[in-house]
């Protein structure tokens, strides 16, 4: 009976006990998803800080009396005449060269140099057939003191670090890494050391896990970040003003927007593909710059990978677009066109604006995952190893998560602690973009 | 003209010169299904012509016809021809645009743009071209002494429009739309999301505003008709089984002065709706 007092008590009892059992199960889906992440934290930062011993190969003490840093550009190159002169057309061919590396060993003084600072006079002559006094005078009058005392830190004193340890074990066993860092390196200079720090995030890359830095790839990804984010906005959001506002609802449309919407699912390396057949071989012309007379470099481009993330990121960005073009009441719409407003005016002074931070929020959404993506950039041709820092859309490149993974492949295991920094830095900018998708979606949200 | 034309202006005596809108033997189908069948009537001038009829009868659809809002409706039709100033509404060299600019619409639920008060009442000279922020302003105080809202706003024209009460914001919708001078006003239930006091108040002002303004209102409350309007129409709705398939649509069932449909309808049907609904 379904008024039956006892019966309703015992089902009541069995009730609520699902309900409980549910609530439980729920909660341990969170506590589980939380242990991971703070796993993962604890684990990043685990590796990103702690002791270090650093061992010199030479002795900055033994090269000159002043400290390096208050070294001249000159006294700098002289320290590098005396001790590896051989070295210096290598500096030249890898900071400075204009040129190919095949091209390089016949290529003359004028080729290498184009458009920088050299005699007039040697530039018809072959670099290799400069005295070595020379092609040091060619190297300090293109770079600056900085360039230069890093050139004499990374090649002639080459401070490495020997051993590293972990934050936990820093923390929790310090005078065991003491005593045995003082045993193996008497030598060695044991620091604690925060592997992500400004110096790092502002230094171009190196092979030497001390040196090396995160500008390189940071501006690699701001490039192709910000190409995509203009591309990626203009023509998503007119695709979504078209498929929402203009398009008709007949089968070509619904096509087009079924299409799109499969789209969204489809793995992004084979963007990747697509990104190398279309935009680095078959458009290499545009991309690599050349119609733009930028001669060194091919379609393998900053351009190139902006495009392919922007094409990557664009059935997203669209069903967002229309989503947020969607939610904007019609009675809103009905208002505009019932003061005589056109297709246009009421598209742009009403429908748009009401529609912008929702659209913003998906750019930036999508923005993050673009910042992610790994896969897709090594097909277009990320370099593994560049040595200039990119400086616009015709440079080659290479992205913050690339050079993670490059970073752990490394066999040293000092260069999991440089990785491990770079990820955090990632995250952070991640966090950073999220935090403003929110606080955009908070703030404009209207109540129409 | 058709016979059935001729004898609903006739029959009301409406000079010829005083006819704003006049819809001739007017069909509106949204794809197959035709919901409006073979309207005739005309728009008298300087007048308050209410729409009256149970739900679904084709009303709003009706008045819709008199500025073309149902191009926007995806598969909408209009049939027949709708007469203003000598020309054909639904011609195909007349642009909607320009229609809606004479013949403004204020909608049922109140909607003000979320914007300022003062931008939404410029909103409409601003999409003509009016840049200048003196006549703007001017334009801004009309509207709104117009609409009989100036006294509660003037201080403060860059509040939301938001921000303002229903009433407030149906009458800033009344002076957003008699910021272009439009030649008639259609109104489709305007005070139906509104409280008694808010619906005194727009009455009031529609019967002001019929000085310098053709009306047009669709209307579920019958003593509403009665009290404003000069001339009402009755729609009421059709329906034959063909097949076992139930057709339905709407039709015009009388038009003539309010008094008359009122105290002594033609047809049998507007008296059994009329005291059905009064009575
Ligand atoms: N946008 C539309 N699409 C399809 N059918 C519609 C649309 N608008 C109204 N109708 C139909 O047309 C008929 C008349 O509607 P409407 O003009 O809104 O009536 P009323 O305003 O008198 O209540 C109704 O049957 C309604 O379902
Ligand atoms: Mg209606």
């Amino acid at each position: 009976m379904i008024n039956d007092d006892k019966s309703f008590k015992k089902r009541l009892a069995r009730r609520n006990m699902y309900g409980s059992i549910s609530a439980t199960f729920f909660f341990v889906a969170n506590l589980i998803g939380l242990l991971l992440i703070a796993a993962l934290f604890l684990h990043i930062i685990n590796q990103s800080m702690g002791y270090v011993v650093y061992v010199n190969r030479v002795e900055p003490e033994t090269l000159s009396e002043r400290p390096l840093e208050d070294l001249s550009e000159e006294e700098l190159g002289q320290l590098i005449l005396q001790n590896q002169p051989a070295r210096i057309r290598v500096y030249i061919r890898d900071y400075l060269s204009r040129v190919s590396n095949d091209e390089f060993a016949e290529a003359t003084v004028g080729a290498i140099l184009r458009g920088r600072e050299y005699p007039p006079e040697w530039g018809n002559i072959p670099l290799r057939d400069l005295e070595h006094e020379q092609q040091l005078e060619l190297l300090y009058r293109n770079m600056n003191q900085r360039q230069m005392l890093n050139l004499v830190v990374e090649n002639i004193v080459q401070p490495t670090a020997a051993k590293s340890w972990r934050l936990f074990e820093s923390l929790f066993h310090s005078d065991d890494i003491k005593q045995q860092a003082a045993e193996e390196f008497p030598n060695g200079d044991l620091k604690f050391h925060s592997w992500l720090n400004w110096d790092f995030l502002t230094r171009s890359v190196t092979s030497s896990a001390t040196t090396t830095g995160l500008k390189t790839a940071l501006l690699g990804s701001f490039w192709i970040i910000s190409i995509t984010a203009v591309t990626a906005l203009i023509l998503g959001v007119g695709a979504a003003i078209y498929l929402e506002e203009y398009a008709s609802d007949n089968w070509l449309n619904r096509a087009i927007e079924i299409n799109i919407r499969n789209l969204a699912a489809v793995p992004s390396v084979i963007y990747g593909m697509l990104g190398l057949a279309v935009f680095a071989r078959a458009l290499g012309e545009i991309t690599s710059g050349a119609v733009f007379g930028v001669t060194d470099s091919n379609g393998r481009t900053v351009l190139s990978a902006a495009l392919t993330l922007a094409i990557l990121i664009l059935p997203i960005l669209i069903v967002n677009a229309q989503e947020a073009l969607r939610a904007v009441p019609s009675s809103i719409r009905e208002g505009s066109y019932g003061m005589g407003a056109t297709r246009w005016q009421t598209v742009s002074r009403q429908v748009l604006p009401a529609a912008l931070p929702g659209i913003m929020t998906g750019v930036i959404l999508s923005m993050s995952r673009a910042i992610g993506e790994t896969a897709p950039l090594l097909v277009v041709g990320a370099s593994t190893f560049i040595g200039i820092d990119p400086n616009g859309p015709f440079s080659k490149f290479t992205v913050v998560p690339i050079q993670i993974y490059e970073w752990t492949n490394l066999p040293d295991q000092t260069f999991k602690s440089v990785a491990a920094a770079a990820i955090i830095a990632m995250l952070f900018v991640l966090l950073l973009l999220n935090a403003i998708a929110i606080i955009l979606r908070n703030r404009y949200s209207r109540s129409f | 003209m058709s016979v059935e034309q001729q004898t609903i202006g006739m029959a009301m005596d409406i000079p010829h010169n005083q006819i704003a809108i006049e819809a001739k033997n007017v069909s509106v189908y949204y794809g197959d299904y035709r919901a409006v069948k073979d309207v005739s009537m005309v728009i008298p001038r300087h007048k308050i012509t209410a729409f009256i009829g149970p739900s679904g009868c084709g009303k709003s659809t009706m008045l819709r016809v008199f500025n073309r809002m149902n191009d926007l409706i995806d598969g909408a039709r209009v049939e027949g021809e709708v007469i203003y100033n000598g020309q054909n509404l639904y011609d195909h060299h007349i642009d909607p645009v320009e229609v809606r600019r004479r013949i403004g619409m204020v909608f049922q639920k109140p909607n003000p743009f979320p914007k300022s008060i003062f931008d939404n009442i410029a909103y409409g000279p601003r999409l003509l071209g009016i840049r200048d922020k003196q006549t703007l302003n001017e334009i801004v105080e009309r509207s709104l002494k117009g609409a009989a809202l100036w006294e509660e706003v003037k201080t403060n024209l860059k509040k939301s429009g938001l921000a303002l009460s229903g009433g407030q914001q149906q009458r800033l919708c009344i002076a957003r739309t008699i910021a272009i001078e439009p030649d008639v006003i259609l109104m489709d239930e305007p005070c139906s999301a509104l409280d008694p006091i808010a619906t005194q108040r727009i009455e009031e002002l529609m019967r002001e505003l019929v000085e310098h303004y053709t009306i047009v209102i669709v209307t579920h409350n019958m003593q509403q008709a009665v009290r404003i309007s000069d001339y009402t129409a009755f729609f009421n709705i059709r329906k034959i089984t063909v097949d076992h398939r139930e057709i339905r649509w709407g039709e015009l069932v009388e038009f003539a002065p309010t008094e008359d449909v009122f105290n002594s309808p033609r047809e049998q049907e507007t008296a059994d709706y009329i005291s059905g609904r009064f009575g």
